[in-house]
């Protein structure tokens, strides 16, 4: 890997990340009516139109639209996201108290969403029996369909209500998660599973595996030693592109179990039209899709040796 | 050789040994009742052509066949236990140690993201053998043996850092380990270039000699079969047509399908059937009616990023082929036969050098010109699976290239179309196929019909009947032959098979590593090659030594 590919792959993803800003700010920008007026307009506060457009310059609401977009542009690359106007606290701190939930959430959903689909794909290809093979390999068809509310719903009614094991009241930090991390972890580990299966299938077929055989090696030294880097290391790129459905179903997740995190801040800021924490979190969600499909990338050639480039191994 | 009054056990005594696959409903049963046995330190090929259930006896041996097949009936006799109704757990303790594979396809038989010491040891390793040091140590030994240069180095390399032939001593070294009774050699040199081919077999004679092994060599060509076995077994269709010494089944044989096999084989040929290829060339005197004409081809490619000066994959390459004849390009992997061509049909400009195609100079060509102009020249390619649109009709493939080129009327095109199936021996019904329900023999013949459609001068056959079965390989050579005498078609025919050249070319340029080494009518590069290579070349066709046919 060349330090050029490097440079090239950082260039791309700050382009990404410039682009869903200017976009998003466009987007914002082109709403009637804004947080501003949401707040003060309310005629219970009794505030003229002359202290309302005070107000409004206070903000840096006012001016030409290119002049709020240098300056918005400039306070995000100084680190500065600008207030949140429905709230009345910095972004920043606005986003530092919701983050840790949501990034709690996301990172043991996606650990047991990969859990759920090696153990799916793994056991359906040890299965001994063709039904029960077939059973398995519907579990994702059945896992994709089911809606993310409807999911946790049933699983407060069964789990916390019915059976009482997770308490709904007053749970502890960790119990709080258990339910929330099963609901997003389902509809994630379908599509993964699936290709996975797939792939399973696939590199079963090749000839390296009969030639493993031939060596003597079980069925099971087979799959483990010879099929799964070879058929794990295709999905790890749809994992990347699964990172953004993560995203969208932890604020689904995050409403239905009442969780205090960026979900439920987006969903706050999109009723108030609050623009400036819409911003930042667009801005953030892009930089986390960015930086995970970046590693992906970066991380492909150490797992996979013939992505290496190798000078003078061809002698 | 070992007579087969010998009362000692076999190695391996397969008797009435019959599979089948299951395929959606029933089982189907694919041989049928095979018998055939090999001694110690024998080898014994198993020769036949695709659909013969050579691989597939083969697979079970070794208790490998797919998941779909079965042993109905029959036993398969290890030194005389029968192994047929073993579990894959029992399986699991003769393999790698009593009987050992040696696959087809070096390219995928390696596991792509293990390195080859890893990939060596695991065999040790699983019949726990050896460990730690002594087991690296071991490995680089074997690799040392099988002839790698620098073993320590290539235990530590992947694959794809190895080139094929390099692949396939890995895949001996891993095969031999153990020093097994008995190894299977299923199509071991197939897809290798002819002259690693020849080091290959050598390398397995070699070994074999040296640990006493046994050889099930599974093969389609009787030229290596008469080269390298002690006994061949002919199949066809999943029965046994012969059975016998390799000189008696070959000098003599018995059954009728062995003598079509040995009349079409290219290699063992032992008299050009058609007209002499010289005879066919217009007189020295008379005026020179060239139309394809290569002045000094130059193909570079650049290499971005490594530092290193561009690859020149053709390097100063110049031929004419006389209207009406036949030339051939012959060479191996990457010695820029197939870059030449591309360039000569139109498909990438040439760095430097010229090239005519009946008086027009490519150079001057762009859009629209360069479009028409590939009326000219067709091209047929290697793979008749990968080449032909898999949902188009057959008729639909053929009648393509004239709805490319101007209005013909719908009459007119079914008139075309039909003649053209005609031509190339193919029956009307064949129209509304498609190309999955046509044998590899049938689609080359499609392909060739959809080239002839537009009435091209020249033709171009890219390793054209290379993927073809001898047989089927010997009615499409002869089918090319017909269709140039009656067409006047000029071929330029590329190949890195040089027996086929011999039979079907007038003239030849030898091409290696992008230069010409050798050139000129083929009578005459065959008898008197001009460059060492074209020697090593000749020398690698296997059969051609084998007393019967010299």
């Amino acid at each position: 890997m060349t330090s050029r590919y490097l440079l090239g792959r950082v260039g791309q993803a700050l382009l990404v990340l410039w682009a869903a800003f200017t976009v998003s700010f466009v987007l914002l920008q082109a709403m009637p009516g804004d947080a501003i007026l949401i707040k003060f307009q309310n005629p219970d506060l009794g505030l003229t139109a002359q202290q309302i457009a005070e107000i409004r310059a206070s903000y840096g609401a006012e001016g030409p639209l290119w002049l709020q977009y240098i300056h918005s542009i400039g306070n995000f690359l100084t680190g500065n996201f600008g207030y949140s106007v429905q709230a009345g606290v910095p972004v920043s701190a606005s986003l530092a108290a919701h983050l840790p939930v949501t990034l709690k959430l996301a990172m043991l959903g996606f650990l047991l969403a990969s859990i759920f689909a090696v153990a799916i794909a793994f056991l359906s290809s040890l299965a001994p029996f063709a039904w029960l093979r077939s059973a398995i390999q519907s579990i994702p068809s059945l896992f994709i369909s089911v809606p993310t509310f409807w999911l946790g719903i049933m699983l407060i009614q069964i789990f916390s209500f019915r059976l009482k094991l997770v308490p709904v009241i007053n749970p502890d930090p960790w119990q709080e998660f258990i339910l929330p991390v099963i609901t997003l972890a389902v509809p994630i580990s379908a599509p993964l599973a699936q290709v996975l299966v797939r792939n399973i299938d696939e590199v079963l077929t090749r000839p390296f595996v009969a030639v493993a055989r031939a060596k003597g090696a079980t069925r099971n030294r087979v799959l483990w030693r010879h099929v799964a880097k070879n058929a794990l290391l295709p999905t790890l790129t749809i994992a990347g592109v699964l990172f953004g459905e993560l995203i969208a179903g932890a604020v689904v997740t995050e409403t239905v179990f009442g969780l205090n995190g960026i979900g439920g801040l987006t969903e706050r800021a999109v009723g108030s039209q609050d623009a400036a924490v819409l911003q930042a979190i667009v801005v953030l969600s892009a930089a986390a899709f960015v930086i995970i499909n970046l590693i992906v990338d970066l991380v492909f050639p150490i797992l996979d040796p013939r992505l290496r480039t190798n000078p003078g191994a061809a002698a | 050789m070992t007579s087969l009054t010998n009362p000692r056990v076999p190695v391996l005594e397969v008797s009435d040994l019959a599979i089948s696959y299951h395929d959606g409903g029933a089982y189907q049963e694919v041989v049928h009742g095979v018998s055939f046995r090999v001694e110690a330190g024998q080898v014994v090929a198993l020769v036949g052509e695709s659909g013969s259930g050579k691989t597939t006896t083969a697979q079970s041996i070794i208790g490998l066949l797919a998941a779909n097949g079965r042993v109905d009936r029959g036993a398969i006799k290890l030194n005389g236990t029968d192994i047929s109704r073993w579990s894959d757990k029992q399986l699991d303790t003769i393999r790698g140690a009593s009987i050992s594979l040696v696959p087809q396809d070096p390219g995928s038989s390696l596991n792509p993201v293990k390195t080859i010491g890893d990939q060596v040891g695991e065999i040790l390793e699983i019949h726990g053998k050896l460990r730690g040091k002594d087991l690296e140590r071991r490995v680089v030994a074997l690799l040392d043996r099988v002839g790698l240069s620098e073993p320590e180095f290539r235990a530590r390399q992947y694959p794809h850092e190895l080139s094929g032939g390099m692949r396939q001593r890995v895949l001996i070294a891993i095969a031999i380990t153990l020093k097994p009774q008995l190894i299977i050699a299923d199509e071991p040199t197939s897809a290798l270039d002819v002259t690693v081919q020849k080091r290959i077999l050598d390398l397995i004679d070699e070994l074999r000699r040296e640990y006493g092994t046994a050889v099930l060599l599974v093969t389609h060509d009787l030229g290596i079969a008469a080269d390298r076995a002690d006994r061949v077994v002919v199949l066809q269709g999943g029965r046994v047509q012969e059975e016998g010494s390799a000189i008696d089944v070959l000098a003599s044989p018995r059954s009728a399908y062995t003598r079509q096999l040995i009349a079409d084989a290219p290699s063992l040929a032992r008299s050009v059937t058609r007209a002499p290829a010289t005879a066919r060339l217009p007189d020295e005197s008379a005026p020179a009616d060239d139309i394809v004409v290569v002045e000094q081809l130059v193909q570079a490619f650049r290499r971005p990023g490594t530092g290193q000066p561009p690859l020149l994959a053709v390097d100063k390459v110049s031929f004419r082929v006389r209207r009406g004849t036949t030339h051939a390009l012959v060479g191996e992997s990457g010695s820029g036969k197939t870059t030449t061509i591309r360039a000569v049909v139109g498909f990438q400009r040439p760095t430097s050098g010229t090239i005519r195609v009946d008086g027009t100079d490519l150079a001057n060509l762009n859009g629209e010109a360069l479009r028409q102009f590939r009326r000219k020249i067709q091209l047929v390619y290697q793979n008749p699976y990968a080449s032909l649109d898999p949902r188009q009709t057959v008729f639909g493939i053929i009648e393509e290239p004239l709805l490319n080129f101007g209005a013909v009327k719908r009459t007119e095109r079914r008139a075309k179309v039909m003649s053209i199936l005609g031509r190339v021996g193919l029956p009307e019904a064949t129209a509304l196929r498609r190309p999955h329900a046509l044998s590899g023999g049938q689609r080359q013949r499609v392909a060739i019909a959809r080239a002839l459609i537009l009435e091209p001068q020249v033709v171009v056959l890219d390793e054209a009947v290379s993927a073809l079965d001898v047989t089927v390989q010997a009615r499409i050579l002869d089918l090319l032959d017909e269709l140039q005498q009656d067409l006047g078609l000029t071929y330029l025919f590329v190949s890195h098979d040089l027996a086929v050249v011999r039979q079907i070319a007038d003239t030849v340029s030898v091409l290696r590593g992008g230069r010409l080494v050798d050139g000129g009518p083929v009578a005459q590069v065959f008898e008197q090659p001009g460059s060492d290579y074209t020697r090593e070349l000749i020398n690698a066709i296997p059969g051609r030594n084998h007393p019967v046919f010299a």
